[in-house]
């Protein structure tokens, strides 16, 4: 059975092909002003990848925050079910997930057939999110996918306390014009995420294993600090961004 | 708390649909027609009136007041009519540019700013002759009281009713009554009359049977499908806070009942298909009743019960027939927001069994402190001791910019699909 996942997030679209229990293919696109577009757009991209028509396509499931908006969807499911079915199915031993995304952070605690037993989101803010690190590398004139590694040779962490995005941006513009460096900073910024994200998982009764999935799960130093936080190993799959898409090709694979 | 503007969103149906139509909850006009009548008599002037004006708060002991033919008013059942006509925003912002702190409680910023501007959807509540204060529902409606008897000029009363964290006591019990003596003198020093106890007996005699009919109006959702949802209880609440103590709210209650019990028996649910059954936490969202009511609806999950809406009944245990007086000083100060986390659990926990839920919902209320500190205690007591999933919504009562559409949306789809 072929079938198609479509996660459309506030800041990137993703759409994974999977036929039975193996993934064909899976795309990532800015999401941009227009949602539904979007999410036409990067479904396009994976079946023209493919080389396949969206006729072959059996089902399809829709998630993320702009779920209601992909019409030609069989159904729409919350990214919260999508990424415990996908960590599921990469990794069968995985008890709990952190899914960082654009505008949310989520700990989510799962039971051995990849169903949720509870969840946490963040409340109605950026801090601890993708954007929020968007912000910051913008303040910090250093390309985002660059964080990761830099924060890595950090030789102290700065003290980020702000919870709120816009106070920690000018807590970092204080920082830098009291000469401190761009890779201490950055670690500092890490690991503000690392503690809003362990209060929340801590909350549920988050247990090892843990898995992280979505975009954020690419910062190195995010994972890092996190590991830190929990004191222990944290699993990241290749597939981390894409994780929810994945879970929803999944999940359209049961439906009727 | 409710009020007629409640359902001030609901468009009227331009095609009526007859399924929708057998759903709808008659006795909704003639609960409309009193409270309307009720704000109608207490904003004509006084001089035809002959009445007093108590503004009191929500838990307030108000059986005294109707003994002396006071009109009691009530700037929280206010508060919940500003959100509902979604006019919150607008006073709260005033209520900031006044000065006040945008991390205060919503009902006393709104109230604060709509006695400056005569705001809100009857242009303001009519002016207090004294104001009558409890503490047994939070510590804000203290400074919150104050405020507002400077702003008036006029007397304020003050019942402090000691937070009964496991126990209600001898010594706390003493305390209060002294203070409801008190309460009685001035009141009898403002109304310049003696106290009829007579009168009090026959009020307080009322007071039990409204209590004790909106508890069964409540229980009625005990059975499948739920003749009710909480949505409807949000509703039909104001008469047993605002007209408690009255003839008025005793037969409009009776009546209602009736309605429920004929539902039942010709199985008319508010749901046309009810799989869920789910308890509510905390005061309602009230600009956004419409919209949860639908979203819950749409998923087949029926709020069957709630905290708030049985916050007016569920300490009338301790009420004693024949000593109204004596004994509504330990049923005030034992009503369930002046209790412990661990009380407070408790009855979330009753309330899942004997309304066989299948989750429980916790609105955590930005503006409500007391009400919403213990919650996150409340879920993990919730999923040790009845192993059932929770979900938590942040928001508030009537400041809309503290509402998230879209993170609302996905958390009570998430937790649809965890129920599944």
């Amino acid at each position: 059975m072929i079938t198609a996942g479509v996660d459309v997030g506030s800041i990137s679209a993703k759409a994974a092909v999977m036929k039975d229990n193996s993934i064909l293919k899976a795309c990532v696109i800015l999401t941009g002003y227009n949602a539904q577009n979007a999410g036409k757009q990067v479904f396009d991209m994976v079946l023209s990848e493919l080389g396949m028509k969206a006729s072959q396509i059996e089902k399809i499931v829709a998630t993320g925050y702009g779920r209601n908006s992909i019409t030609y969807a069989d159904k729409a499911v919350t990214e919260i079910t999508c990424h415990a079915a996908g960590a599921n199915f990469l990794n069968p031993e995985v008890r709990s997930i952190i899914d960082i995304g654009g505008q949310d952070s989520k700990a989510i605690v799962i039971d051995e057939r990849g169903k949720v037993k509870d969840f946490a989101m963040n409340d109605k803010c950026a801090a601890g999110t993708g954007r929020f690190l968007e912000v910051m590398a913008r303040a910090l004139e250093v390309d985002l996918d660059a964080f990761g590694e830099l924060s890595l040779s950090a030789d102290h962490i700065a003290s980020i306390s702000s919870l709120c995005t816009v106070f920690a941006e000018s807590e970092v513009i204080s920082l830098i014009s009291k000469g401190e460096k761009r890779e201490n900073i950055i670690a500092g910024i890490h690991a503000s995420i690392g503690a809003r994200v362990m209060a929340m998982g801590k909350r549920i009764g988050i247990s090892a294993p843990i898995m992280m999935t979505g975009g954020v799960a690419k910062n190195i130093g995010v994972v890092k600090a996190l590991e830190g936080k929990f004191n222990t190993s944290i699993l990241v799959s290749e597939n981390a961004q894409v994780n929810g898409a994945i879970g929803a090709a999944i999940i359209a694979a049961s439906l009727n | 708390m409710t009020s007629p503007e409640n359902k001030t969103d609901v468009k009227p149906d331009t095609k009526k649909d007859p399924d929708k139509e057998k759903r709808k909850i008659k006795s909704d006009k003639k609960m409309r027609e009193i409270m309307t009548a009720y704000y109608i008599e207490a904003k004509t002037p006084k001089e035809q009136t002959g009445k007093k004006i108590a503004w009191i708060t929500s838990g307030g002991p108000v059986e005294p007041l109707q003994v002396m033919d006071v009109i009691p008013i009530y700037p929280e059942n206010y508060g919940a009519m500003i959100g509902a006509s979604k006019m919150g925003v607008e006073l709260c912002e005033k209520s900031e540019e006044m000065g006040y702190s945008s991390d205060l409680c919503s009902y006393a910023r709104a109230d604060i700013a709509s006695s400056t501007v005569n705001g809100g959807p009857i242009g303001g509540l009519p002016e207090p002759d004294m104001l009558i204060c409890c503490n047994n529902i939070c510590g804000t409606v203290l400074k919150w009281y104050e405020v507002q008897a400077r702003y008036y000029n006029v007397p304020l009363f003050i019942l402090d009713t000691p937070i009964c964290h496991t126990e209600f006591n001898s010594d706390m019990k003493r305390y209060v009554v002294t203070q409801i003596q008190e309460y009685i003198s001035f009141l009898e020093k403002i109304c310049g009359k003696p106290f009829d106890y007579d009168r009090m007996n026959e009020v307080g005699a009322l007071s039990i049977r409204g209590q004790a009919l909106w508890q069964e109006i409540l229980d009625t959702t005990m059975n499948r499908p739920a003749p009710m949802t909480c949505f409807d209880a949000f509703f039909h609440l104001a008469m047993i806070v605002t007209l408690r103590g009255t003839q008025t709210a005793v037969d409009y209650y009776e009546s209602l009942l009736a309605e429920m019990k004929e539902r039942i028996a010709e199985g008319i649910g508010m749901l046309p298909h009810e799989k869920y059954r789910l308890v509510w936490d905390n005061l309602p969202i009230w600009y956004r009743l419409r919209w949860l009511s639908n979203k819950f609806t749409d998923r087949s999950a029926c709020l069957v019960a709630d905290t708030y809406t049985s916050g007016w009944c569920s300490s009338m245990k301790y009420l004693d027939e024949n000593d109204f007086l004596g004994s509504m000083a330990e049923m005030y100060t034992r009503i369930f927001l002046n209790s412990g986390t661990d009380i407070m659990a408790d009855n979330i926990i009753k309330m899942v069994e004997k309304y066989e839920a299948d989750g429980v919902v916790f609105h955590s209320n930005r503006s409500c402190k007391p009400y919403s500190l213990g919650q996150y205690d409340m879920q993990k007591l919730i999923q040790k001791k009845v192993g059932i999933p929770t979900l938590m919504i942040e928001a508030d009562m009537v400041d809309e910019r503290m509402f998230s559409e879209s993170q609302v949306e996905t958390r009570i789809d998430a937790f649809i699909e965890m129920l599944k």
